[in-house]
C-alpha cells in the first residue's frame, strides 16, 4: 500500500467533487485528503487527492476516473519528482506568557505566531506533510485545542524533458 | 411537425426546422430528439413532465405508455439493444424518476446506450424537500455514464447533442437529463448543434498499427487458440469481422454470455459459451488453450469464479477492448488493446493467417460431440425442452429476451443465435422483470421478426403490468413462461449449497398467467405436456397478436453443468446422475 498523489483536472461545475468522490467509493479507495481549487485555465479546477493503494489498484482508479465526463486529465504525481506543500492552522493550549518559547519551537519550521489570545494561540505552519506532523508532535505536551489542515497540494517538478503524464 | 423522419436526419440540409425560432424547453426537448432520430419514446407522465407531455401531444413522436416506469426503461433499453440506437425513456420527479434507478443499472452494466429525460420541481423549490423532489442526478452518478441537471433553456440542445454522443460512442451507457418544470416552461430561440466538444472525452478508439501487429504476433504461432468475444463484438457491429477472422484464422470462437449471437450459435468453430453454466467444450478449450483472445469481453466473474490467476492458466492472454479501464482490470494479460474491437479486427484481418488448428479443432469436435448440454425427458414437461422447441421452430432467427434465473441459462445454452443483437437479457445486473418489456422494445423496433420473451414465474411478476400495452398498442411479443411454481435459481443454489432448506422460493400461490393475460385482453394459452407444447406454441408463432404461453415445467430441474464460485472451469459438476 503506497501513498499516491494524484492531479486531477476537472470542469468546474456542480456535482464534479461528488462525481469523483463517489468514484473513489465504488471502486473500494479512500481518500487520504482532497483539495480543490481554480487552476491556470478558467473554468477548470484542479483536485490533488492523496490516496493509497498498490499499482494495480491506483491504475484502475485513475482510468476510471478518466472515464468520467467533466474529467479533463488525471495525472499520478508520484511517478516522478513533485512538489507538495500543506497548510494548517494549530490552536494550542498556551498564555501569552509561553509566547518566547513557543516561537523558538516553532521557527525552525518556518511557522508563525498568527493569533494571541489570553489562553490560547494560534500557529500557521505551511510545508510537506511529514514537517506538520513532526510540529504537532512537538506541540502536543501544551494541548492541541483545535486542528484544521488543508491536506496536500502538489505540482510536478520542472523536468528537463516534457512532462510524462501517466 | 409534418416532416418525415427521413428529411430530418440531420445529413440533408435539414429544412423548416426553425432555427432562431421561440421554443419553450419542452418543445425544444423533443425536436431535438426528432433531430437524433429518435422515433419511439417510453415514458410514464407526471406533474414535473407535465409541460413536455403537452408538447408531446402535438409532436410526430411516437411515445408508449408504461404501465410503471421500471417498464418503460426496459422496454427503451430492449430498443436499444435491437437496434443499437439509443433508447429514450421519459418519466416524471422523484418516484417516477427512482422507478428508472433498476433499468438504469441494467443499462450501465451491459454498456447500452439510453437517454433518460426526468423532470424535477421548479429550481425555485429544488433543495427545499418539496412535493416530488428527488436528487436524482445524484442519485444516478454511480449507475450512468453520465447526467445533467438543466438549469438554462439555453443550454438544453447542447446537453441533448452531448447525451445522444456520450450515450451511443465509446464505450455506449445511459445518459439522464434532469430538467426542472421552469426550464421545461422557460423560452428560448431554438438552435441545434451540428456537433459536440467535450474536452477529455475518448469517443473512439483505433489502434495502432503497432497495437495490430502485437495482437497478429501474439497469435499467429499459436497452437491451441481461442476466441472469447463478449458483448463488445455486438455493440461495435463487429460480428462480420469476427466471422471472416475465425474462418480466416481457423481460431474457435467462445461466446460469453454478453457476446451470444455476435458469432452464429451453430457455426462449426463456434464453442458456445464459458463459465459458470457453461459448455464443456468452452471451459475445456479455456482450460487448455495456449492463447486466449478476449474481444470485447471483461473476464467477469461469472467466467473466472473469481479465481482470476488460475484463469485459462496455460494460455497467454490477449485483449482488446474499447474501455482502457478493462485491460488489466480482472486479469492480467499479455497484450493489451484500448480500441473498437471492429476497427482493430479491419485492421487485423490483412495480416492474419490460418493457424495450425487441425488437431486443436479436432479435440474440440470430440468434446462436442462426446459432452453436449443435457437433460432427461421424462413424464413432466422440460424446461430445456421448450427452449430447444422454440429454436428449432425459429431456426435461431428470432430475438429472444429473457429474466434471470434458471431459463435464462437454459435460453443461453439451448436457443442457439444466429444473428447479432438477438439476445437481450441483463447479464451484468441481472435484473428480473427485464425479459417482458424489453421484448415490447425490441418488437416496436423490429416489427417484422418474431420477438420472443421467455420469463420464470417469477421474474414474470415484476413487470406484468405491461400486458396492457402490448394489448393497448397490439405489439405482438410471444410470452414464454417457464413456470415451475418457485424461484428456480434460488432453489437451485438451496438445494446445492444450503442442503435442500427451501427458503420463500414458493410461487404456487401465483395468478393463473392465462387468465391474467385474458384479463389484459391478450390471448392465454397453457401446455403441460411436450405435446401440448407443440400444439400451442405451433399456435402461437401462428397467431398475429400478444400471446402469453404459460409452460407448466418440471419443478426440480437444474441448469448443468455447474462450476460453483470460488472453483475453477475443471471442477464442472456435469449433472445430477
Amino acid at each position: 500500500m503506497e501513498r499516491h498523489t494524484i492531479a486531477v483536472l476537472v470542469n468546474d461545475c456542480p456535482g464534479v467533487l461528488t462525481r469523483v468522490a463517489n468514484l473513489f467509493g465504488q471502486r473500494g479507495c479512500n481518500i487520504d485528503s482532497i483539495t480543490v481549487g481554480s487552476s491556470e485555465e478558467a473554468g477548470l479546477s484542479r483536485m490533488i487527492i492523496t490516496t493509497s493503494g498498490d499499482d494495480h489498484q491506483i491504475n484502475q482508479l485513475m482510468k476510471q476516473l478518466r472515464k468520467l465526463i467533466d474529467i479533463i486529465s488525471v495525472t499520478n504525481l508520484s511517478k516522478d519528482p513533485f512538489v507538495s506543500r500543506e497548510l494548517a492552522l494549530i490552536k494550542v493550549n498556551a498564555t501569552p506568557s509561553q509566547l518566547v518559547e513557543l516561537k523558538s519551537i516553532v521557527e525552525p519550521f518556518r511557522a508563525t505566531i498568527v493569533d494571541v489570545g489570553p489562553a490560547s494561540l494560534i500557529i500557521q505552519v505551511t510545508g510537506d506533510t511529514e514537517k506538520i506532523d513532526a510540529l504537532l508532535v512537538l506541540l502536543q505536551s501544551y494541548g492541541i485545542l483545535e486542528l484544521t489542515r488543508t491536506g496536500s497540494m502538489a505540482m510536478a517538478r520542472s523536468a528537463v524533458s516534457a512532462p510524462v503524464h501517466a | 411537425m409534418i416532416l418525415e423522419i427521413a428529411e430530418l436526419d440531420g445529413k440533408h440540409g435539414m429544412p423548416n426546422l426553425g432555427f432562431g425560432e421561440e421554443l419553450s424547453g419542452s418543445e425544444t426537448l423533443l425536436r431535438s430528439l426528432i433531430l437524433e432520430g429518435v422515433e419511439y419514446v417510453f415514458g410514464y407522465p407526471g406533474g414535473a413532465v407535465l409541460p413536455i407531455y403537452d408538447s408531446l401531444y402535438s409532436s410526430m413522436l411516437k411515445h408508449v405508455l408504461s404501465r410503471h416506469e421500471q417498464g418503460a426503461i426496459h422496454a427503451a433499453d430492449g430498443y436499444a439493444r435491437a437496434t443499437g440506437k439509443a433508447g429514450v425513456v421519459i418519466a416524471t420527479s422523484g418516484p417516477g424518476a427512482t422507478n428508472l434507478v433498476t433499468g438504469i443499472a441494467t443499462a450501465q452494466m451491459d454498456s447500452v446506450p439510453l437517454v433518460c429525460i426526468t423532470g424535477n420541481v421548479f429550481q425555485s423549490l429544488i433543495g427545499t424537500d418539496a412535493f416530488q423532489e428527488a436528487n436524482i442526478t445524484g442519485i444516478t452518478i454511480p449507475i450512468t455514464k453520465h447526467n445533467y441537471f438543466v438549469r438554462d433553456v439555453r443550454d438544453l440542445p447542447r446537453i441533448i447533442k452531448e447525451a445522444f454522443y456520450i450515450a451511443t460512442t465509446g464505450r455506449p451507457g445511459p445518459v439522464l437529463i434532469d430538467i426542472p418544470k421552469d426550464v421545461s416552461n422557460a423560452k428560448a430561440p431554438f438552435y441545434y448543434p451540428q456537433s459536440v466538444e467535450i474536452r477529455g472525452y475518448q469517443d473512439s478508439l483505433i489502434p495502432s498499427d503497432d497495437d495490430v501487429e502485437r495482437f497478429i504476433g501474439a497469435i499467429q504461432h499459436a497452437k491451441r487458440p481461442v476466441i472469447m468475444a463478449g458483448g463488445g463484438i455486438i455493440s461495435a457491429g463487429a460480428h462480420q469481422e469476427l466471422l471472416e477472422f475465425a474462418e480466416k484464422t481457423r481460431i474457435p470462437v467462445i461466446n460469453t454470455f454478453m457476446g451470444l449471437g455476435g458469432f452464429p450459435g451453430v457455426h462449426e468453430l463456434a464453442l458456445g459459451m464459458p463459465g459458470m453454466h457453461g459448455s464443456y467444450t468452452a471451459n475445456h478449450a479455456l482450460l487448455e488453450a495456449d492463447c486466449v483472445i478476449a474481444l470485447g469481453a471483461r473476464f467477469d466473474d461469472r467466467i473466472t469464479m473469481g479465481r482470476t490467476k488460475e484463469f485459462a492458466p496455460k494460455a497467454r492472454k490477449v485483449h482488446v477492448d474499447i474501455d482502457p479501464a478493462e485491460l488489466g482490470k480482472n486479469v492480467s494479460t499479455a497484450v493489451m488493446v484500448a480500441g473498437d474491437v471492429k476497427s482493430t479486427l479491419q485492421k487485423a484481418l490483412p495480416l492474419a493467417q490460418a493457424c495450425d488448428t487441425a488437431d486443436w479443432l479436432k479435440q474440440l469436435d470430440a468434446w462436442k460431440q462426446a459432452y453436449p448440454y443435457t437433460y432427461q425427458k421424462g413424464a413432466e414437461l422440460k424446461p430445456q425442452e421448450v427452449i430447444e422447441m422454440l429454436f428449432e421452430t425459429t431456426q435461431g432467427e428470432a430475438i429472444v429476451t429473457t429474466d434471470v434465473g434458471q431459463h435464462q441459462m437454459w435460453v443461453a445454452q439451448y436457443y442457439k443465435f444466429k444473428h447479432a443483437r438477438s439476445l437481450i437479457s441483463s447479464g451484468g445486473l441481472g435484473t428480473m422483470g427485464f425479459g417482458f418489456p424489453a421484448a415490447i422494445g425490441a418488437k416496436v423496433a423490429h416489427p417484422d421478426r418474431t420477438v420472443i420473451a421467455v420469463v420464470g414465474d417469477g421474474g414474470f411478476q415484476m413487470t406484468n403490468q405491461e400486458l396492457a400495452i402490448v394489448n393497448q398498442y397490439n405489439i405482438p411479443v410471444k410470452v414464454v413462461i417457464l413456470n415451475n411454481q418457485c424461484l428456480g435459481m434460488v432453489r437451485q443454489w438451496q438445494e446445492t449449497f444450503y442442503d435442500s432448506r427451501y427458503s420463500q422460493i414458493d410461487l404456487t400461490c401465483s395468478p393463473d398467467f392465462v387468465k391474467l393475460a385474458e384479463a389484459y385482453g391478450v390471448k392465454g394459452m397453457r401446455a403441460t405436456t411436450s405435446e401440448e407444447a407443440k400444439a400451442v406454441w405451433a399456435e402461437a408463432l401462428a397467431y398475429d397478436g400478444p400471446v402469453v404461453i404459460d409452460f407448466r415445467v418440471a419443478n426440480m430441474e437444474n441448469v448443468w453443468p455447474m462450476v460453483a464460485p470460488g472453483d475453477t472451469l475443471d471442477q464442472m459438476v456435469m449433472g445430477d446422475e
